[in-house]
């Protein structure tokens, strides 16, 4: 493994005053296929700064292939993923921690040490790393389940510390894939407000792909809808702005519905 | 409580069948065998208690054999399987001829062990540690390469060296797997033992139930038998609580 890298020395500020560098995200011609597989072609998107950019599209369009261009866990075949304007993969691999599909919680560690991998695996201590990760707990709402094992916790509690664990890597750019596909209606519409809550209070750059056009819409600034593989930008749509701070208000307000319907054609134009 | 009830009772009913037969002389009948080679339980039991003090001798030599044996197997079993783990090249060269390996019967060389290392514990460990290695280094392996690929990414995406994937990821989710190889092992390592003494030695439980075959002294090998699957026993159950005291997660 190549890319090694510390990563930003963040491990010691104090995690109230951390505030992420903002890193844009920019792709450019963007190609890839696996073999024989094409699954992306002259793809063209941004990020802004501290923008979230919302990916929606038919399953297998390469939406996850695309978050792993992003993290620098691949190459593309052709074309330009810069992240805070440098190409390398080590630096995109330096620059954005990626939230799979799954939780990916290690059943082996406790909650908290889970949400404090990223500061292990930097070389902060135990105490240290734990002490840190435990003011999130707290803001986040998982105090006292700091010490509780992965298998006890309900499925939003450990998407939440998978959340955390992203966030604690102190990377400027988040790939969240699906992070919330595996939940039901009720805690998916509560995840996506702590989410939102979340990133107002952090601001990073995020690239969400979800297959839930309404929650891309919520929770981003902007959303693509992919086409069928391979994947290229067939609508790029504004979120409406401002949006209410209550979840249900947001999404029934006429203009985000409006916003909804237009990315629901075009997503249905894809098929 | 109510589940070791009826294996208990099975247990019991073919016990006391077996003395039944014994000792009215019918087993032997049937066998045409004299009397004094068919000993019934009741017999094998006193031959325990009676010989408890050469017993105890001669499994403690056998013991010691396994349990070094299979801590050699162990060692060298998982540093190999980590070896494989971490190098593919390494693992596509050798792999196959692991598994290739296991067509030598290893029990069948124990005699030119004996001939290469003497009498001494040096080729019962040597027999003892050959046929565990491969259930450990195989289940280790398998183990290490069954992690989810999704754990490793996100690992890489937050910073993980190479050994910290290892040791973070890899290798707990492996554990489950060393485990039943370690049982296997376990299984395989007093067989390999008994066969090991058999090829050359001048204790142990294998041997003494040598000597006792040749002397047609048969309720002491059967007390050997049971004093060996006894040690069998225990070692499983230690094995089973390591597992629940390491393996929380399961």
């Amino acid at each position: 493994m190549a890319a090694r890298t510390k990563g930003f020395a963040i491990a010691d500020a104090a995690p109230a005053a951390r505030q992420a560098p903002g890193v844009a995200v920019s792709l450019r011609g963007l190609e890839h296929s696996y073999g024989e597989l094409r699954t992306i072609e002259r793809l063209d998107l941004e990020a802004p700064a501290h923008g979230v950019l919302g990916l929606v599209g038919p399953s297998g369009c390469g939406k996850s292939t695309l978050l792993e261009l992003i993290a620098g866990l691949q190459e593309p075949t052709a074309g330009d993923v810069e992240l805070d304007g440098s190409r390398d993969r080590p630096d995109r691999l330096a620059r954005c921690a990626l939230m799979p599909q799954r939780d990916m919680l290690l059943p082996w560690f406790l909650a908290i040490d889970n949400a404090a991998l990223s500061l292990r695996n930097r070389g902060v201590r135990r105490r240290q790393a734990r002490d840190e990760a435990g003011l999130l707990f707290e803001r986040f709402g998982l105090a006292g389940f700091e010490r509780a094992r992965p298998a006890e916790l309900s499925g939003g509690m450990r998407q939440r510390v998978a959340f955390l664990r992203t966030l604690l890597s102190g990377k400027p750019v988040l790939a969240l894939d699906e992070p919330f596909a595996s939940l039901d209606a009720i805690t998916r519409a509560e995840m996506q407000a702590w989410l939102a809550k979340a990133l107002g209070q952090d601001p990073r750059t995020v690239v969400l792909v979800s297959h839930d056009v309404e929650e891309a819409l919520y929770l981003s600034d902007r959303v693509a809808v992919l086409s069928a593989r391979p994947g290229r930008v067939v609508e790029q749509l504004s979120a409406p702005a401002p949006r209410a701070r209550d979840r249900d208000a947001a999404v029934t307000d006429p203009a985000f519905v409006a916003v909804r319907e237009r990315a629901m054609q075009a997503l249905r134009g894809t098929r | 409580m109510r589940r070791w009830l009826l294996p208990v009772l099975v247990l019991v009913a073919l016990v006391g069948a077996w003395q039944l037969a014994a000792s009215s002389g019918a087993l032997a009948g049937a066998l045409h065998l004299e009397e004094f080679l068919v000993p019934s339980p009741a017999e094998i039991a006193s031959a325990l208690w009676e010989n408890r003090g050469l017993l105890a001798e001669n499994a403690w030599v056998t013991l010691r054999e396994v349990l070094l044996g299979l801590l050699c197997a162990l060692a060298a079993g998982l540093g190999f399987a980590v070896l494989l783990h971490l190098f593919e090249t390494l693992r596509r060269a050798v792999y196959p001829l692991l598994v290739a390996s296991q067509a030598i019967p290893i029990l069948v060389v124990a005699p030119i062990l004996v001939v290469w290392f003497g009498y001494g514990i040096g080729p019962k460990l040597a027999i003892v540690a050959l046929i565990c290695f491969f259930p450990i280094a195989v289940n280790a392996l398998d183990g290490l390469r069954s992690v989810d690929p999704e754990a490793v990414k996100m690992m890489r995406t937050l910073d993980a060296s190479r050994r910290q994937i290892l040791w973070r990821v890899e290798a707990p989710t492996s554990l489950p797997y060393v485990f039943s190889g370690a049982r296997i092992a376990a299984a395989v390592a007093l067989i390999g033992a008994v066969f090991a003494e058999w090829a050359g030695s001048d204790s142990g439980l294998g041997h003494m139930i040598l000597q006792d075959n040749a002397q047609l002294q048969t309720a002491r090998v059967f007390a050997a038998v049971l004093v060996l699957a006894g040690i069998a026993i225990v070692l499983f159950a230690l094995l089973a609580l390591a597992e629940r005291r390491i393996v929380t997660w399961r």
